[in-house]
């Protein structure tokens, strides 16, 4: 209690002068309230200025370098260079600076650009033309001077300025329609609707005559919530209070259809609209080989340090005789040596830093980031994941996560949609028992409806010919189908009473498309709900009209919709139709059993069910459940809730009618594409709100079940009958039983889990009785840890996500994918380490909210197999060859130190440490990251287990990480005393300069570094060019180019005197160099030297132990031969020799 | 960094309500295209690294490298060489007096005189270098204290020098030419060698001074302010180094070409050794045009005017004598380098053909009955 008020108080403080409070309420047309009305609150709304740009002209500069410099690497870099800056180091700042600065300055233009498309877009937005209603008249304004209350006219197939309360429409039934295809991909026309007090004010005047209030919740970004009321004030009368729900509210950004105009109030604006409110990024996935880079990092940056710390330690315990520290030749100034010690010391600790900084590059964030940008584009660019029926591609939101994809462990799966095609088709439907299977349709023709009902059962009667009318009818009266409408008005009418179907339904669900297609074809067709009334073309084609009265909507809680009709003979109806499950409890007659025979059978036939039931309600039920209706409508508090009781209440003592049969085909290659993961070591789960039977049959079509898996079930039935526990223990046992027998041979039988929700929320719910409440939790995951197959029925949305987060949070910590189609999945979609949506028919919520989308499930095949696993060994190697490339480059001047005094003296000109991350190294790995494939893409779909290989992030575990540090270390050892032998061997019998035959000329420290750096250079290019399985063209001219390159820029280099610098000390280094003929042998033997060890520990893991990579490399057909002189000789000469 | 622009492309989505017109044509330009490279289907070459691939590649760096070692080292072996410490140390030692009473006033040069004996005779073109060790020559503040504009002949660099040439920039108000610590220190012991015959006496072996030098420091990198023409007028306004004897323009009094910054002497001193032992070129004995050897074997004398301190920070001073064969001067460890890696990849050649052969059986059998 003291808590709360205390927040209370903080929070009202914190907000200062604007009072928060949960409603606001707005005054249509700025008119004041009439006195008496509830006390003004003044509140300030924002104008209806869409912000999305997030720079101004003023602070671009320093907001986006404050951004950029939030990334821990660019201050890392910064630091680095405002040191250089600062003391006197042994690199010029130029080193960093230049590399930083190019850094900066690319990123810093990019997101300018991007910026400045923003702005652009928004100004467009904000300026674009409005009419507003203004006593009386109709003014033009811009969008941006839009305010709450303003009330604003709306034309067909104009775009929503704000979020709008409509108040009235041109049609005369209040109504409107609208698509919201830009805000949740849906693209059928939804209804809208005025509130009846209103939607008779047809013009300009009257609507201004209106006096209203609305009050509202706040803005909040559920686009399909919304709770308000609307209080009409009449004079001297109580004001009339209507609610207002989501079918009330226009939403910004949706699309005005099919109706002239609309007049509407402004409730949210600006950024306080739903669809702004929907902008805020999701939070961001960060993938496994991010966090291992990370790891990596640290470790340098401890080594960075620590060789820092050595060698200024070493530096003092060195220079501890005055004779070594000052000699005669080489004096401090006098201001260094007025310098504290400690000063001085800290000081040649940051110089020694900034020698070693390059350890960690600047380029490898630049690189990584370049490689999964450009890479992305492999998977857009993909022409096997283009579905010509869609006409689209696979999409890429992010393309952080490319690497994860060959990581994955756990596969979750929508079923509806995802595994199957989401293409509902009626199969047959059965009344009483008796089943009715309508014929194919023939040549587009609808057969006439006489012959189109199979009777199986004849022996007709009242009763059932009784049933039968109402099911037909239920089912044509049952749903929120709306009829779509060539072009105009006039064309329905032709075109329905011409009998030609030129006008198709509309759903957002595909089942009830499929139902009521279904009943066109048996006979019964829905024509159109015109002002309220419900209007069918039945068998004998005369037309039945039905008062619409009520819609109890569809919700995934309930599994069940009605609808309240009058029939024309004034008896009142409600229609149900639902899940078996939902209906059976709450129906009172009817032949239960047959159709619960029958309904079972389907579902083991893996066809969607619906159970139809009715009830007849006389005047005072209806007014009864009117009122409840209304009266829960009305809350403006837990609105939800109260209608969800009013529900309940209604919907009960059914009588039963029947049930129908609706088939979801498999996906095409379904089957295969689990069959590929199961093989690739994936887990794959299905989930689906679907019931079980269904399910299951499902998920032996799609080989998720073979005949040979052991089914446990762990369901709501089984729970009754023992206790959960009791089931939990038991079946943990036979599952560890079976793995202590099966130890041997490992896929002698493999188990499949059913699970329903329930059950599952029973499993996660913490049990307060016991000690350890995870108990349950642990056995439940250990029971699925053993499953190749675990399919999840009834679950809702939430639960999905649940399921995931358990998986995750895991003791192994596994990677998981989580694909689906539907808005229920986004929840998961979003908790999984990848969320990967399909492009489906019930809109594209999953697909927005995913991290990659493709057309259908039998592409994430080749999105898991191919580009993931390439993804994977790309980045991998990328990862681990910057920091073997850095390691080898900055090692010889940490050695170097050890000759130099300490004195932090640099190894390599300032060129050649600049430019080595920059252009002498940086493109072929970079090309290698975008289109190595060490093994073909064919061998990757048609050997799944070779994903299996780099699972667990193999490739960047921590001995994998040694090993290339260890390499990077030894080949730095060789570089610097190979090049330190050559140039003083005095531990050697004589000692000897080297020099060449003509010139005979000395050389200095800068050739040591310069003889150095070129087998630096070359080692660490041949390096990758051996770790390269496919060359192509790119490869051969990067690589090769590269490594001409820099010869030709240190030609250059030391080429001629460079006017505007102060040191010459490159010149004619290079070429003097090269006149050497012992240079050329010992850069020849250091080379080999340096690569010998990789190629021998690589000859001998291929030989000793093989992967199962390395055996299908060995095994694949060499078809595409390009010629290159050194392999082709050896591969020659092997062919010779053997 | 580049993953944003997807959130802002998105955005931009949202925000184009009339972009209608628009989508029409994106639906053509979405399928992608068929091209090698977008559908990663370049034409490439897939070469793997197997013992069989591997073998004979190593099998022939080891027929390479063995006979280059060979080769080397037999050239290295042939080289002679002599080199004698002369640093004093010792109280025996010659120059024990001149290095003990080493004083930066001295007016008069300590001069001392160590005999020695060639056992071989020196063929061909004899080089003939000083060594120093101990010489920290490379460090930092050494290596940077110089400045280049000023030895190519700047003449605002002449006298306004670098600040990198601190503190040895100026002296007595007048800029330092040349400045910095690398010409302040420049080796200025002066070597002498006497060939002494079997009857006693001293004949002087004439030591060339010039061509020591690369020729582009001496020709491009090094000039003389104003051309090499009245030296002294040129480098009027500057000081001499404080640890010199004589101005930059009077290096050499024999040879006037030889003077200011292009001096030989100077040249090599300017260009820092790596490591703190190093040797550097001083003097070049030509080969005689008759068959006569060079320096015959027997008796000689070095005399050095000892001007060069190395004990305070505890150096030594040497005299080389070394002839050089194609590959440069006397290093046998060029030549054991390759014998050694030479005979590793013929070792590991044939350990590799084992391996191939015990596991491509085995492999073979193995897959078979898949």
């Amino acid at each position: 209690m003291d808590f709360s008020l205390l927040r209370n108080i903080i929070s009202r403080y914190c907000v200062g002068e604007e009072i928060w409070v949960d409603s606001r309420t707005v005054y249509i047309g700025h008119k004041e309230p009439p006195p008496g009305a509830e006390a003004y609150i003044p509140q300030r709304y924002p104008d209806n200025r869409i912000v999305s740009s997030k720079y101004t002209f003023w602070n671009f500069i320093p907001k986006n370098l404050f951004e950029q410099f939030r990334r821990i690497a660019n201050f890392y870099f910064l630091v680095i260079f405002l040191v250089q800056l600062i003391i006197d180091t042994p690199t010029s700042p130029v080193t960093s600076g230049l590399p930083l600065f190019f850094v900066i300055t690319v990123t810093a233009i990019k997101q300018g650009y991007e910026d400045w498309l923003r702005h652009k877009a928004d100004c467009s937005i904000n300026e674009c033309p409005v009419d507003v209603v203004q006593q009386g008249k109709v003014v033009r304004t811009q969008s941006h001077k839009l305010r709450v209350g303003d009330i604003v006219v709306v034309r067909e197939d104009e775009t929503f300025p704000c979020d709008l309360i409509l108040l009235s429409s041109s049609r005369h039934d209040g109504t409107c329609y609208v698509t919201t295809t830009s805000l949740d991909g849906e693209s059928s026309h939804k209804t809208y609707y005025a509130v009846p007090d209103t939607m008779a004010f047809r013009t300009e005047r009257e609507v201004d005559s209106l006096h209203a209030t609305i009050e509202c919740e706040q803005p909040q970004p559920d686009l399909y919530k919304f709770v308000g009321r609307i209080n009409i004030y009449t004079d001297k009368e109580e004001p009339v209070a209507r609610t207002l729900g989501a079918e009330n509210l226009l939403l910004r950004g949706a699309t005005l259809k099919n109706t002239q105009h609309i007049y509407a109030v402004a409730v949210y604006t600006g950024m306080e609209t739903k669809m702004a409110l929907n902008y805020q990024s999701k939070s961001q996935k960060r993938s496994a080989v991010e966090k291992s880079m990370n790891a990596f990092l640290i470790v340098y940056l401890c080594i960075l340090i620590s060789k820092a710390v050595i060698n200024t330690v070493l530096k003092y315990a060195w220079q501890w005789s005055p004779d070594r520290d000052e000699p005669w030749y080489n004096h401090r100034t006098e201001n260094e040596r007025q310098r504290h010690v400690v000063i001085r010391a800290f000081t040649d600790f940051l110089a020694f830093m900034v020698l070693f900084n390059y350890i960690i590059p600047v380029s490898m964030y630049v690189t990584v980031e370049m490689q999964k940008f450009l890479g992305s584009y492999f998977i857009t660019w993909d022409e096997e994941m283009f579905d010509e029926e869609l006409g689209e591609g696979a999409q890429v939101n992010t393309s952080d996560l490319n690497e994860e994809l060959g990581q994955v462990e756990y596969v979750f799966t929508d079923k509806t949609g995802t595994l199957t095609e989401n293409n509902m088709e009626f199969i047959e439907c059965c009344v009483d028992g008796n089943v009715y299977i309508p014929h194919a349709i023939c040549n587009g023709q609808i057969l006439s409806a006489a012959s189109s009902i199979d009777m199986i059962d004849s022996s007709p009667g009242g009763y059932r010919r009784e049933h039968e009318d109402l099911f037909f009818r239920a089912l044509c009266l049952c749903h929120t189908v709306q009829v779509k409408e060539e072009e105009t008005v006039d064309g329905i009418k032709r075109g329905i009473h011409q009998g030609r179907p030129t006008s198709f339904y509309i759903s957002s669900s595909p089942d009830e498309v499929a139902l009521v297609e279904g009943m066109k074809r048996l006979g019964y067709t829905y024509l159109r709900l015109k002002d309220n009334y419900m209007e069918i073309l039945n068998k004998d084609d005369e037309i039945e009209r039905f008062e619409l009265l009520h819609v109890l909507n569809f919700d995934s809680v309930r599994r069940r919709m009605s609808v309240i009709v009058r029939s024309s003979s004034g008896e009142y109806l409600l229609f149900c139709k639902g899940a078996d499950s939902s209906i059976f409890p709450r129906v009172v007659s009817g032949k239960v059993e047959q159709v619960k025979a029958r309904v079972e059978q389907n579902a083991v036939e893996g066809l969607r069910t619906l159970c139809v039931a009715y009830r007849r309600l006389s005047q005072s039920e209806y007014e009864e459940a009117c009122h409840q209706l209304t009266e829960a409508k009305l809350a403006l508090q837990d609105r939800e809730q109260r209608l969800a009781q009013a529900y309940d209440i209604i919907e009960r003592d059914f009588v039963l009618l029947g049930a129908t049969a609706v088939e979801d085909r498999l996906q095409e290659k379904a089957a295969d594409t689990i069959e590929s993961l199961h093989k690739a070591g994936m887990k794959v789960w299905v989930l689906t709100g679907d019931k079980m039977e269904t399910a299951a049959a499902t998920c032996y079509a799609s080989k998720l079940f073979r005949r040979s898996t052991q089914i446990l079930e762990l369901t709501k039935k089984r729970t009754e009958e023992q206790s959960l526990h009791d089931v939990l223990f038991e079946l943990n046992r036979t599952v560890l039983r079976q793995r202590s027998i099966s130890g041997l041979s490992v896929d002698c039988l493999d188990f499949g889990l059913i699970i329903d929700g329930a059950t599952l929320s029973a499993v996660l719910k913490p049990n307060q009785e016991r000690a350890n409440p995870s108990n349950y939790r642990e056995i439940f995951l250990e029971i699925c840890r053993n499953c190749s197959a675990v399919l999840c029925c009834r679950m809702a949305p939430l639960q999905k996500a649940q399921i995931v987060k358990l998986i995750k949070a895991s003791k192994e910590h596994p990677i998981t994918l989580a694909i689906g189609d539907g808005a229920n999945d986004v929840s998961m979609i979003l908790e999984a380490h990848v969320g990967i949506g399909i492009m489906g028919k019930e809109g594209r919520q999953a697909a927005r909210n995913s991290d990659y989308a493709i057309p259908k499930f039998k592409h994430l095949k080749k999105m898991l197999l191919v580009h993931g696993h390439y993804y994977y060994i790309r980045i991998a190697e990328l990862v681990q060859y910057f920091f073997y490339k850095n390691v080898c480059f900055i090692f010889p001047q940490f050695l170097y130190q050890f000759f130099c005094g300490f004195s932090q003296q640099p190894l390599y000109d300032t060129a050649y440490l600049t430019l080595y991350n920059i252009s002498f190294t940086s493109l072929p790995i970079l090309l290698y990251s975008l289109v190595e494939q060490h093994v073909t893409m064919e061998t990757l779909k048609r050997e799944p287990s070779l994903y299996r290989d780099i699972a667990k992030n193999s490739l960047l575990r921590w001995p994998v990480f040694l090993y290339w540090t260890c390499l990077g270390v030894f080949d730095a050892v060789i570089f610097f005393f190979g090049a330190y032998f050559l140039f003083d061997n005095t531990t050697f019998t004589s000692n000897g300069q080297l020099m060449t035959t003509n010139t005979q000329m000395m050389f200095g420290n800068w050739t040591f570094g310069t003889l150095v750096f070129t087998v630096l250079v070359f080692t660490v290019t041949l390096k990758l060019a051996l770790d390269t399985h496919h060359w192509t063209w790119i490869n051969h001219f990067v690589i090769w180019g590269s490594l001409l390159f820099y010869v030709i820029f240190s030609l250059l280099w030391g080429g001629i005197i460079w006017p505007f610098l102060n040191y010459q000390r490159m010149y004619y280094v290079f070429m003097q160099m090269l006149s050497s003929g012992p240079a050329w042998l010992s850069i020849i033997l250091l080379i080999t030297v340096s690569l010998l060890p990789d190629v021998i520990k690589k000859v001998l893991c291929r030989a000793v132990c093989p992967t199962a990579t390395e055996r299908a490399q060995s095994t694949r057909p060499c078809l595409t031969v390009e010629p290159s002189t050194i392999f082709m000789l050896s591969q020659s000469s092997s062919r010779m020799s053997f | 960094m580049m993953a944003s622009s997807y959130n802002a492309k998105e955005e931009d989505g949202h925000h184009s309500g009339a972009s209608s017109h628009g989508a029409a044509g994106a639906v053509k330009s979405k399928k992608p295209d068929n091209t090698a490279f977008k559908q990663q289907r370049l034409p490439a070459w897939q070469p793997i690294l197997t013992a069989g691939t591997v073998l004979p590649a190593f099998f022939v760096i080891g027929l390479i490298f063995i006979p280059i070692g060979i080769g080397l080292f037999v050239s290295s072996n042939n080289i002679k060489e002599f080199q004698i410490d002369y640093t004093g140390v010792d109280i025996s030692s010659p120059c024990y007096s001149c290095a003990k009473n080493f004083s930066w006033n001295s007016t008069t040069p300590c001069v001392c005189y160590v005999p020695f004996t060639l056992n071989q005779s020196f063929e061909s073109n004899v080089f003939m270098y000083y060594g120093l060790s101990n010489f920290y020559q490379n460090h930092r503040r050494y290596v940077k204290s110089r400045d280049d504009s000023q030895l190519n002949g700047d003449r605002s660099a002449l006298t306004n020098p670098s600040k990198e040439c601190e503190p040895y920039r100026t002296s007595d108000g007048l800029p330092i030419a040349p400045c910095g610590a690398i010409a302040n220190s420049l080796f200025n012991d002066t070597l002498e060698l006497y060939h002494i015959d079997s009857n006693g006496t001293s004949n002087p072996i004439p030591l060339a001074k010039k061509g020591i030098a690369w020729w582009t420091d001496k020709h491009v990198k090094f000039r003389n302010p104003g051309g090499n023409n009245n030296l002294s007028v040129a480098f009027h306004g500057t000081n001499k180094p404080v640890n010199w004897r004589n101005p930059v323009y009077e290096l050499d009094p024999s040879d006037p070409e030889n003077n200011g910054f292009i001096n030989e002497d100077f040249i090599v001193w300017m260009r820092t050794a790596a490591l703190p032992t190093f040797r550097k070129l001083y003097r070049i004995i030509q080969k005689k045009p008759n068959t006569t050897p060079t320096l015959p074997s027997g008796k000689y004398l070095l005399t050095i005017t000892y001007n060069y301190p190395v004990l305070s920070f505890d150096g030594r001073k040497r005299m080389i004598l070394s002839t050089i064969s194609w590959m440069g001067g006397k290093n046998p460890f060029l030549g054991i380098a390759y014998i050694t890696v030479g005979s590793i990849c013929f070792f590991l050649g044939v350990v590799l053909l084992i391996i191939h052969h015990k596991y491509d059986t085995r492999n073979n059998s193995a897959d078979i009955p898949n």
